[in-house]
């Protein structure tokens, strides 16, 4: 293999910035599920690299723990979502005003 | 250095991404989507682990992207083309990109990770199977517990009270 460890992080880094990017700006639920959806995998390709350049395998037990994990959140996010837009007719965020205090 | 295929992937993972969140249409919006983590596969398929990158493939690109897909479907039509968001917001969101991405990647390339490199043997796939059912079998029982709860947790969300029984036979 001919890449290195930064090249991987590197683009970790911008995976999770352009999550961050998303969280932060867009107002439909679904859009900010894709966003967590590509943080998660950020995370998962740091922990993979850095498991191989130990080299250990428990980088990457720990993102096959992480992947159905994920798997879990996605199910439960999209019933929250499918229970929302029963409610409201809508998938944006700001009109989820009903917990508000 | 970084090889012809690596930069392949990581334009095809960072343009889907971004794709995935500008795209007008929610549906192209979950294709692009199915775009990324199919790259960040081949990230795993560069990085020596086959059976993780194969994972990745069954659990996201082959079940989440298409379970979302379907949620996107049972949205109303002109949500689906719908964008929500403030030009003002969109600004504040590219810079608070743009600081992460700039302060974390000074970070690394300032620091030993630069310098990280190995000619050792890539860890050998069975040792995962081995650790799993060895070291991580409490924590294997409750990610199965996890997901079973999950799983019937969504449905109990998603049911609908309000519908009688005999309605949902028509």
């Amino acid at each position: 293999m001919t890449s290195e460890l930064i090249d991987f992080t590197l683009v970790s880094v911008a995976l999770l910035g352009i999550g961050i990017y998303g969280l932060a700006v867009k107002r439909n639920f679904i859009r900010m599920l894709f966003a967590v959806e590509i943080i998660i995998n950020a995370a998962n390709l740091n922990i993979v690299a850095f498991g191989r350049f130990l080299p250990h395998s428990g980088g990457q037990t720990m993102a096959l723990f992480s992947i159905a994990i994920a798997a879990a959140e996605v199910a439960v996010g999209l019933s929250l979502i499918i229970v929302a837009y029963r409610m409201y007719q809508n998938v944006d965020i700001a009109d989820f005003r009903s917990l508000k205090g | 250095m970084a090889d012809a295929v690596f930069l392949a992937l990581t334009v095809i993972t960072i343009g889907s991404a971004i794709a995935a969140l500008e795209m007008r249409s929610l549906i192209y919006g979950s294709i692009a989507l199915m775009g990324t983590l199919g790259g960040v596969a081949g990230f795993f398929f560069l990085l020596d682990a086959p059976f993780v990158a194969l994972f990745q493939i069954a659990v996201y690109v082959g079940s989440i992207a298409v379970l979302i897909l379907f949620t996107v479907m049972l949205v109303k039509r002109e949500l689906i083309f719908k964008k929500i968001e403030d030009k003002r917001r969109k600004f504040a969101g590219i810079g608070l990109m743009l600081v992460f991405m700039v302060a974390l990647g000074a970070v690394f390339l300032d620091s030993g990770i630069k310098t990280i490199t190995t000619d050792e043997p890539a860890p050998d796939f069975r040792d995962i199977g081995i650790d799993f059912v060895t070291y991580y079998w409490p924590a294997l029982i409750l990610m199965g517990l996890i997901l079973a709860g999950s799983v019937t947790g969504s449905l109990v969300l998603a049911r609908r009270e309000d519908v009688e029984n005999d309605q949902r036979a028509n």
